[in-house]
């Protein structure tokens, strides 16, 4: 019962970092319609800032460098590529981000090499134990920030004169420029805020068990995409409920894989993605996405 | 009429000092296609003038090319001047027009659909260059012309009905304050009731101050409200002159009201009458 216990809140905790991710792949595709292939190397570039200033400046300073820094990053790459196109047709700009991406990809895998960096968090490796279930504090604190980031990030969506003017430009970008809303501006600010949320992710990716910031690391980010999709990809309610779906799926296909052999090895990569499948082939839009609700 | 000249005392173009918007020689081109012709155009000071004309005549691309949203239709105003209060508003973006005072009401009312009826409001004051207080009391004046919208603020505005969609996307736009007002066929798809409603309050937005330029194929409806009108046909002014002098032309009966002169009816009759034969190949057609 404890490890049940213990897997869950370990899914929980991965699936809130994985729904930071999504929260930021769903808002630059509500605000902008694009599918943005380039989240993963955004979210590695916030991740080497931080690795490679916590010696100098400590970790906290680091931590806000890296993740001003991957909403700078995420906002050139809206301002220099995605601006530049006068087309209408949104899916070219999504495999303009796979170029994007690998263009980030490699030159951060370059400065990266073989090395692991550690981020410098506080948390190290020690362990919260409660009656039978113990549970690592870089995965409470995981918890705790995802949840703090995604109530901030929900609240501005819907209170704040931004939020309108974001989901406005989602819902009709004419009609919103008619309305005065400046397109330009609401489509920087959601590559900038995508940005800054992957750095954050980035943090909780590589902090304890796992070894450091690496090469691999942006795979781990991949996993936000089943969580995106899942949830349904216009729906930010979706980001958060996917994110949590696939955290405690891999966490609970990963800890009983020994029950599991039968299957093979390796289940716990691979049952997002049949939890993905599954929920697709019966709500084709996500479990949160869009159908039309409009009376004629 | 426009080629009457002991009316020009009524033309909006003799007194050129109060005009609020003023369009000379309009080109707009979408591509290769031409869709606006050397379209001169004047709305004054408090006035409402109307625009009349058929599908594809040329009537939302011109209130594009005033709120500068033609290139989400890959469209580009192509020759011409538009000026409003004297500035030119031709080179701007769309915010930009909102904040110099010109809003649009857009065809088939574009309400954000998944959005609650106060958000929708809040979206319409996001142009306005007004202080906080200016937006409070454009939402109190909005809710006084339509109580139904402070009932609904809660909810979805895709639920609404045809009609109050409708007063919610004209709500919308007056959340700017604007000192223009573009309506693109507000009577669109609304009952006969509902329609008259929406004229009421747009005698009423009007009477408040705010000038109004209103598209309209309901032309008996337009001319009732308008003090001036213009007629487009594919693209060009056809006609133009004060509302009550064109309900009363025999063009505009016959093309836009849907009224048949006595001779023509006889002659739809007589026609009936005789047999059919191919009379348009015969010489004295």
């Amino acid at each position: 019962m404890s490890t049940f216990a213990e897997l869950l809140l370990n899914g929980l905790s991965m699936g809130s970092v994985y729904a930071l991710i999504a929260l930021g792949f769903v808002v630059i595709f509500r605000a902008t319609e694009v599918v943005n292939f380039a989240h993963a190397s955004l979210l590695l570039a916030g991740g080497y800032l931080t690795a490679s200033l916590h010696d100098d400046l400590g970790f906290w300073p680091a931590l806000a460098v890296g993740v001003a820094g991957a909403a700078v990053v995420g906002a050139a790459v809206e301002f220099c590529v995605m601006r530049r196109y006068r087309g209408q047709d949104h899916s070219v700009l999504a495999i303009v981000t796979i170029g994007v991406d690998i263009l980030l990809t490699t030159e951060l895998t370059r400065r990266l090499g073989t090395d692991v960096l550690p981020l410098g968090d506080p948390w190290g490796d020690s362990v919260l134990t409660v009656g039978s279930v113990s549970i690592a504090h870089t995965r409470v604190a995981a918890f705790v920030t995802a949840a703090l980031l995604i109530g901030l990030f929900l609240a501005a969506f819907r209170y704040t004169s931004w939020g309108v003017a974001m989901r406005a430009a989602a819902e009709s970008p004419e009609t919103a420029a008619l309305m005065g809303v400046r397109l330009g501006r609401v489509s920087l600010g959601a590559w900038a805020v995508a940005g800054a949320l992957a750095a954050v992710a980035a943090l909780f990716l590589t902090v304890f068990p796992t070894p450091g910031l690496e090469r691999a690391t942006s795979l781990a980010a991949l996993k936000a995409f089943p969580a995106a999709i899942l949830g349904g990809l216009d729906s930010t309610t979706g980001a958060l409920v996917g994110g949590l779906v696939v955290g405690v799926t891999e966490s609970l296909a990963t800890g009983y894989q020994s029950d599991l052999t039968f299957l093979g090895r390796g289940l716990g990569d691979l049952a997002p993605y049949l939890v993905m499948t599954a929920i697709l082939l019966i709500r084709p839009a996500g479990l949160f996405g869009t159908k039309e609700l409009a009376r004629v | 009429m426009a080629d009457s000249d002991h009316h020009a005392d009524q033309s909006p173009h003799a007194d050129r000092t109060h005009q609020a918007l003023s369009v000379r020689d309009a080109c707009v081109g979408y591509g290769p296609v031409r869709a606006l012709r050397h379209v001169t155009l004047d709305v004054p000071e408090g006035a409402v003038v109307a625009v009349l004309g058929g599908n594809g005549a040329g009537k939302s691309t011109l209130l594009r090319a005033l709120s500068r949203t033609l290139s989400f239709h890959g469209g580009a105003l192509t020759s011409g001047t538009i000026r409003f209060a004297g500035r030119r508003v031709d080179g701007l973006r769309p915010e930009r027009v909102v904040a110099a005072g010109i809003s649009q009401v857009p065809e088939g009312r574009r309400v954000f659909a998944r959005m609650t009826v106060a958000d929708n409001l809040r979206a319409g004051a996001l142009g306005s260059t007004g202080s906080r207080a200016a937006k409070a009391g454009a939402l109190a004046r909005v809710h006084e012309l339509f109580p139904v919208l402070a009932d609904r603020a809660g909810q979805r505005a895709g639920l609404l009905s045809g009609g109050e969609q409708q007063m919610l996307a004209v709500a919308r736009a007056l959340m700017a304050a604007p000192r223009l007002l573009l309506l693109d066929e507000p009577s669109l798809g609304l009952a006969p009731l509902m329609a008259a409603r929406i004229a009421d309050t747009i005698r009423e937005i009007n009477a408040q101050g705010t000038s109004v330029l209103l598209v309209e194929q309901n032309a008996a409806l337009a001319l009732r409200l308008a003090s001036y009108a213009y007629v487009l046909d594919v693209g060009e002014v056809a006609l133009e002159g004060p509302a009550a002098e064109l309900a009363a032309s025999d063009e505009v009966r016959r093309r836009y009201l849907g009224v048949v002169d006595e001779t023509a009816a006889a002659d739809a009759t007589r026609a009936l009458d005789t047999p059919p034969s191919l009379r348009r190949w015969e010489a004295d057609r």
